[in-house]
């Protein structure tokens, strides 16, 4: 196989601080929508003591799902030994900590007393999922920082298979973490289910080679840089497996809750009667996060065109967003089940579905969690030799 | 015994003057056997609580009025839980529910509060260790180490917990509570540990409807021991398995 | 190229950084109000409370919390309770303000503290809470035990 040569983007266009400019812009704005929450209160959001998880979360989530999943391609050359994609490991390694941090920025400073973060390091409950979180994100920098040290580093290229395999449980273990996040809550309808933890491994693979894609695509685009169609149509197949995978799992997970009566009431709130969260589930995560980029992946006709991948992508990550919100706010938007048997009525909203209307600032702090992950993203591979020169075909 | 008298008595005539509607002279009369009780019991201050102890109220849904909110009433003065207006983020400790049940149409009112669970979701699930049980089986926020995460929230199958959405003014000193933190029904620790019992079972006794029972559990000559004995009480949710501390009666 | 651009970055983060050390200059002397009357004395010498009295409130708070230690002596309400006390105008001094006693010296230190966050920053009698609360209802109690009656509001 040919030596593959890395180097830093040039990165001193107009355009490339204008999108250096661009995500600051969305930073500072998340920043400021921040500072705003955190002065008033969380009632100036759209989060009340029903819909206790909103919009931050379903940004920070889905950022942390798919910042594992990103490492997926440097899984599939390391682990699975497909050469293949061995170019793609290094930038595979950094957006997955890109994404990883800019979730957990997201989930901090939605935090009601953000400026206790100190404590969040310093007091550890370990029967807390939660804990062993953050235990697990820490680890998951530590780890994918070392991965990528040991593809950069010459003398340390030897043991790198041994860090991409490490790499690669730690994140298998973080996403089962991130879905027991949910799966532990059996209180509620909606996440009493063990199949949550592998349904969010199956949804991390998707959501994060999506972003992946889309973010190779625009660096090489933009840095005038060549990327193959032989490279690019076997991410695209990829996707395209990923897609049916998620699919088929949220299939299986609605029929086995189907199976079980006690879940009912749920079942035929999120797929029938839900409203909002009905039209949310069916139109955003089945039909346009689901259903058409499957379809387009294997449409004849656009095999290699990259803006239908990029299409592609884009519907994925807004399904993956759709399915967040429907897993944490339509789980908790339906009323727990106290009194079974009883119709029940309170002054505080007990037995009834709750609405939630997400404030401009939650989504501003969500997006300026993004553009958190982007401009990381954006600032390294300009100082660091991430992206090899070329991905042009072999021949 | 005299200190204890002069208790009694500032104990007595507080709940007299509390008394808005019931007829007081009457009250005189029926709380002192039962404060002489309580008094005689209480820890002293300087003495760490025990397990010896686990307090736990009974609630007989039967003799709940419909409408009532003297407990609701007495836990918010008790905290100074303001009201805002803006129901879906202010806090409230007790809620008062009125089931229907869908095979008979009978109606009935309970209050519902936090349920002071033995193995406590919101404990499990918290990162910090801010949830706790305390040992005589009363479930707090440490306030001072709560971040404000909420997952406890998302973890109590009674939706008992609120979050403190705006800054707080004027809280009582016994009372602290503040923006950011999470908090629910304490079972007014603040006065269970000086003997007394808390806001609201001493309202509701005081509108005279007995509803509540408030007492410990691990001893069997107490009275909610000996109601319970007699006539039983059902936990919420009981298929979780949490043994919890708030028992209903007529549900 | 790039390292011009590392250079820049790096200097703007480390100003920023340095921004609280530089914009925090001069702040006056605190002035400190005690407590006055004849015998009020601090629950501990005056040279250890100015030390250490961070450490008896805090470990309080953890007996209190965890092993519903109710105590006075290093209660932060007793503070309150004998440290904050209306000043010659009759007026209480508010957290937000120097004058109040737990503010001024920790402004002087540059030490945050956020327990008044929620902690009442005065004597529960000076708590107006509006409608009849506890505080209300037991400074009521207080005029009526010494009214001499006890046969509620009528
Ligand atoms: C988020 C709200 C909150 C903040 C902030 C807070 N506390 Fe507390 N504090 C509480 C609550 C709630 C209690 C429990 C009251 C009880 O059980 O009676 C308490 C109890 C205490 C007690 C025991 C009761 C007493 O009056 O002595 C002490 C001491 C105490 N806190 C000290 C502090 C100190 C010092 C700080 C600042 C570093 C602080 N607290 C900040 C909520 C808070
Ligand atoms: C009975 C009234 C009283 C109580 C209760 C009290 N103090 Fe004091 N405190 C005083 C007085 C009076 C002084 C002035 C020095 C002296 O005479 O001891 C003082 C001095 C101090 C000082 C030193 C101020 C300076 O000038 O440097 C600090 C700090 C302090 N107190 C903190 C506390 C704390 C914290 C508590 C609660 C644990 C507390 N005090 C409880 C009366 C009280
Ligand atoms: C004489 C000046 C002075 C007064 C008066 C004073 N403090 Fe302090 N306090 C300090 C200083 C100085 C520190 C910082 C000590 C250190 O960091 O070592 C401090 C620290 C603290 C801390 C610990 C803060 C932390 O984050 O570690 C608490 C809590 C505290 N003070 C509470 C109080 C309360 C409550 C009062 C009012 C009853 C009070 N203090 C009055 C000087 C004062």
């Amino acid at each position: 196989m040919k030596k593959i040569e890395y180097s830093a983007i040039k990165g001193n266009s107009l355009g490339y601080y204008g999108l250096l400019g661009g995500l600051g812009l969305l930073m500072l704005i998340g920043l400021l929508a921040v500072w705003h929450m955190e002065h008033q209160g969380h009632w100036v959001t759209g989060m009340n003591n029903q819909i206790v998880w909103g919009m931050p979360h379903v940004f920070a989530v889905f950022l942390i799902v798919a910042a594992s999943g990103a490492l997926n391609v440097a899984s599939v050359a390391s682990v699975f030994r497909k050469e293949e994609y061995e170019p793609l490991a290094r930038l595979s390694g950094l957006l997955a900590i890109a994404l990883l941090a800019g979730g957990l920025v997201v989930l901090l400073l939605d935090l009601g007393r953000p400026d206790r973060l100190i404590v969040a390091m310093t007091y550890y409950n370990f029967k807390s999922i939660f804990a062993w979180n953050i235990i697990l994100y820490t680890g998951f920098f530590a780890i994918v920082g070392i991965y990528i040290w040991f593809m950069m580093d010459h003398n340390m290229y030897k043991f790198k298979k041994t860090a991409g395999m490490a790499a690669f449980v730690w994140r298998l273990i973080l996403t089962t973490g991130t879905g027991s996040i949910f799966g532990f809550l059996v209180a509620r309808s909606a996440y009493d289910a063990a199949l949550l933890a592998p349904m969010f491994i199956v949804m991390s693979f998707a959501f994060g080679l999506a972003i992946f894609i889309l973010v190779l695509m625009a660096s090489y685009h933009w840095s005038g840089r060549e990327l193959g169609d032989e490279i690019v149509a076997r991410l695209r197949n990829l996707l395209g497996v990923f897609i049916a995978a998620v699919l088929y799992f949220v299939a299986v997970y609605h029929l086995t809750n189907l199976y079980i009566t006690e879940h009912h009431g749920f079942e035929k709130f999120i797929l029938m009667e839900g409203g909002s969260y009905t039209k949310i589930f069916w139109i955003g995560q089945i039909i346009l996060g689901g259903l058409i980029p499957l379809a387009l992946v294997y449409a004849p006709g656009v095999k290699n065109c990259r803006k239908t991948l990029s299409l592609i992508c884009a519907l994925v990550i807004l399904g993956g967003l759709a399915t967040m919100y429907t897993v944490i706010i339509a789980g908790q938007a339906y009323p727990l089940q106290i009194f079974p048997g009883y119709e029940v009525t309170s002054s505080f909203f007990d037995g009834v579905v709750n609405d939630y209307t997400p404030s401009i600032y939650e989504i501003a702090l969500g997006v300026g969690g993004v553009a958190v992950s982007l401009l990381i993203v954006a600032f390294v591979i300009k100082v660091l030799p991430f992206l090899p020169k070329s991905l042009a075909d072999s021949k | 015994m005299s200190a204890n008298k002069s208790k009694v008595a500032v104990n007595n005539s507080r709940r007299a003057f509390l008394s808005k509607t019931a007829s007081t002279a009457g009250m005189i009369t029926i709380a002192p056997g039962v404060l002489l009780h309580q008094v005689a019991n209480a820890k002293p201050d300087d003495q760490p609580i025990s397990e010896k102890v686990r307090w736990g109220m009974l609630i007989d849904t039967n003799k709940c009025e419909k409408g009532c909110t003297d407990c609701i009433d007495a836990c918010n003065a008790e905290h100074s839980l303001t009201d805002n207006g803006r129901p879906e983020s202010d806090t409230q400790y007790i809620r008062k529910v009125t089931l229907r049940d869908k095979s008979t149409g009978h109606e009935l009112s309970l209050p519902l509060m936090c349920q002071h669970c033995e193995t406590a979701p919101c404990v499990d699930v918290c990162p910090t260790g801010a949830s706790f049980t305390r040992k005589d089986g009363i479930a707090l926020v440490d306030k001072h180490i709560c971040i404000g995460c909420r997952y406890c929230m998302m973890a109590c199958p009674y939706k008992a917990r609120s979050f403190v959405h705006e800054a707080v003014k004027n809280q009582t000193l016994s009372a602290p509570r503040g923006k950011g933190t999470v908090e629910s029904c304490t079972m007014c620790v603040h006065r269970v540990d000086k003997g007394e019992t808390p806001a609201c079972v001493e309202a509701c006794s005081k509108g005279m409807h007995d509803a509540m029972i408030f007492g410990d559990l691990n001893d069997p000559n107490s009275k909610i021991s000996k109601s319970l004995a007699q006539y039983g009480g059902k936990q919420l949710r009981a298929d979780l398995q949490l043994n919890t501390a708030v028992r209903y009666r007529g549900i | 190229m790039t390292n011009r651009f590392l250079r820049i970055t790096f200097l703007l983060v480390g100003l920023g950084l340095l921004y609280p050390v530089l914009g925090s200059a001069d702040t006056p002397k605190p002035v400190i109000h005690e407590p006055e009357g004849e015998g009020v004395k601090c629950v501990h010498p005056e040279e250890e409370m100015k030390r250490n009295h961070m450490n008896y409130i805090l470990h309080q708070r953890d007996d209190t919390m965890y092993d519903g230690i109710r105590t006075e002596k290093h209660s932060l309400a007793n503070c309150i309770d004998c440290h904050v006390q209306p000043g010659k105008d009759g007026k209480i001094a508010s957290i937000e303000t120097e004058e109040h006693f737990c503010k001024g010296c920790h402004e002087y230190a540059a030490v945050t503290i956020d327990c008044f966050e929620c902690h009442a920053d005065r004597p529960q009698k000076f708590i107006n809470r509006g409608g009849k609360n506890n505080a209300s209802l037991q400074q009521d109690l207080q005029t009526m035990l010494s009214a001499g009656t006890a046969s509620g509001d009528q």
